[in-house]
């Protein structure tokens, strides 16, 4: 067995015993390239990304510029090289990830510094936007009792808890913005640490409840978070990266009408905004992505 | 480099083998949650299936079920329990219990089917109340394949309780899970052939069990075979 035919054979043993299944989904994009006077609007396949890509695709139209849709295209590796060679020309980004994605070395975690990282980071042909105020990302929360009791508003006030007990995905053990930037960038030391391998989802969040865990890591925007009223710390001093939510475009389409359309979405579009979009279309209601975008440009006025 | 030479790699670093996170940590905890759902799994399957084979009642039944239980994935009835029950050790056993009695059960009552006819007969006819010639004749004559179906049990659990890391437990599925979240494929691998050579230390030690328990059959009256 050669050695790829190995690695390969690992992962897919991995993700199907694990049901963690990589997006290697087939590539929708493929096929010729969009027409010049029509902007083609791709998404990451997740629900929110698809929200976001409607929002940005009915904002277009409203104001007469062409619009096709492709979404749901998959991950990075899938819909970046269809950006650069252009068969698609707009997508929603999220500015952390997008600079790791180029450039894996990138340390850079403030809000600015990613901007400007990713203006040298990007391949020629492809430029980003205003970011949104609106961010996707890890975020480490707990209970309001617990935030009562410890007195605990931001990720620092967490060194004077003894035997934190904090709740992750595995990665957290290593990866820069979890365990050792605790010590690193807050002083907090002897964390006892919890692998949950469901990304925030519900055994997180009950373990969170049952106060088997004090902390946990669970993305900003997740319906749970208002659904239990969980006090999200705030991180001042930077340790988990920036996730805006950033326009990534083709420059050859970022005409200054399409900019300013763009800029005044993400103007109005902020985190609670995407908390509130993402419990509509994944809470009881199941509202679909366009209906959703619809009903948030009207109600900010952008259609 | 390849993944097999980082692999060899990864196995032989000394920092690999000491710590809660070293391999014979995780070795002890792997064998522990194994001993524990076999030995559950064990009192639950064993008495039960004894019973039904002894009595031929509810057989059908028994087949069916065990063909069910075969049937569900562990990983999604262990997901499913932890939704009532939190993470920790009770979701996780609930998951191994269920995967480990039905070669338990099918052990005991198809070991106590396949013992001669004839010779129950001969041991009732010599005046054995129905508990001696359970205690004496079936099972010293069925133990072997009451072996096979521990033997059987044991591998299935000690492959699948690397699940147990799903749910926030250790043992040698955390090599596996952590390292598939951070694209760490020497850790994986190194964690999967952990998995394998106890596996297959154990399969040996059954093997040597299940020809101990043969040999040692008693031959109380000659068989008709």
């Amino acid at each position: 067995m050669s050695i790829h035919k190995m690695t390969a054979a690992v992962a897919v043993t991995a993700a199907l015993g694990l049901s963690l299944a990589a997006c290697g989904s087939s590539d929708p994009t493929s096929g010729k390239k969009s027409e010049s006077d029509t902007i083609t609007v791709g998404s990451a396949k997740f629900p929110e990304n698809e929200i976001i890509a409607e929002i940005y695709a009915q904002a277009l139209e409203a104001k007469g510029v062409k619009v096709k849709k492709k979404l749901n295209i998959g991950a990075r590796e899938a819909y970046i090289p269809a950006l650069k060679n252009g068969e698609i020309d707009l997508l929603p980004e999220y500015s952390g990830n997008l600079l790791t994605f180029l450039d894996p070395k990138a340390t850079a975690t403030s809000e600015a510094d990613i901007e400007e990282a990713l203006d040298d980071a990007l391949p020629d042909n492809l430029e980003v936007l205003e970011a949104a105020k609106a961010e996707d990302k890890d975020s480490l929360n707990v209970t309001p009792e617990f935030a009562d009791k410890n007195g605990v508003k931001t990720i620092g006030d967490l060194a004077k808890v003894d035997g934190l007990k904090l709740g992750a995905n595995p990665e957290f053990k290593t990866r820069a913005y979890g365990i050792p930037g605790l010590e690193k960038v807050y002083g907090i030391k002897d964390v006892k640490f919890t692998p949950i391998s469901d990304s925030g989802g519900p055994a997180t969040l009950k373990a969170l409840l049952d106060g088997k865990v004090d902390v946990a890591d669970i993305y900003s925007t997740t319906p749970s978070i208002l659904a239990n009223k969980l006090v999200t710390l705030e991180d001042p001093k930077n340790l988990i990266a920036a996730q805006q939510v950033i326009p990534l475009i083709n420059d050859k389409k970022a005409s200054d009408k399409v900019e300013k359309i763009l800029d005044d979405v993400s103007a109005q579009l902020t985190t609670a905004d995407l908390l509130d979009l993402n419990t509509k279309n994944q809470g009881a209601d199941k509202t679909a992505p366009d209906v959703l975008a619809k009903e948030w440009l009207t109600s900010k006025g952008l259609i | 480099m390849s993944v097999f030479s980082e692999t060899v790699d990864w196995l032989t670093d000394s920092t690999h083998w000491s710590g809660d996170d070293g391999i014979p940590h995780r070795l002890i905890e792997h064998v522990g949650y194994t001993a524990e759902t076999v030995a559950i799994a064990s009192v639950i399957a064993i008495p039960l299936g004894l019973w039904i084979g002894h009595t031929g009642r509810f057989r059908t039944l028994a087949v069916a079920l065990t063909g069910a239980m075969r049937a569900l994935p562990t990983l999604g009835l262990l997901t499913g329990i932890v939704l009532f029950t939190g993470i920790g050790l009770t979701p996780a056993l609930i998951a191994l219990v269920v995967l480990a009695i039905p070669p338990l059960l099918a052990g005991a009552y198809s070991g106590l089917e396949s013992v001669d006819r004839q010779t129950i007969d001969a041991a009732r006819a010599i005046g054995m109340t129905e508990w001696q010639i359970l205690t004496k004749v079936e099972i010293p004559l069925a133990l072997s394949l009451i072996v096979g179906g521990v033997r059987s049990a044991t591998l299935q659990v000690v492959a699948t309780a690397t699940v147990a890391a799903f749910v926030s437990l250790g043992g040698l599925g955390r090599y596996i899970i952590d390292g598939q979240a951070v694209r760490d494929y020497p850790q994986m691998a190194a964690g999967s052939v952990v998995v394998v050579a106890l596996a297959l230390v154990l399969d040996g030690i059954f093997a040597g069990l299940q020809r101990l328990a043969l040999r040692s059959r008693p031959s109380l009256v000659p068989t008709s075979a």
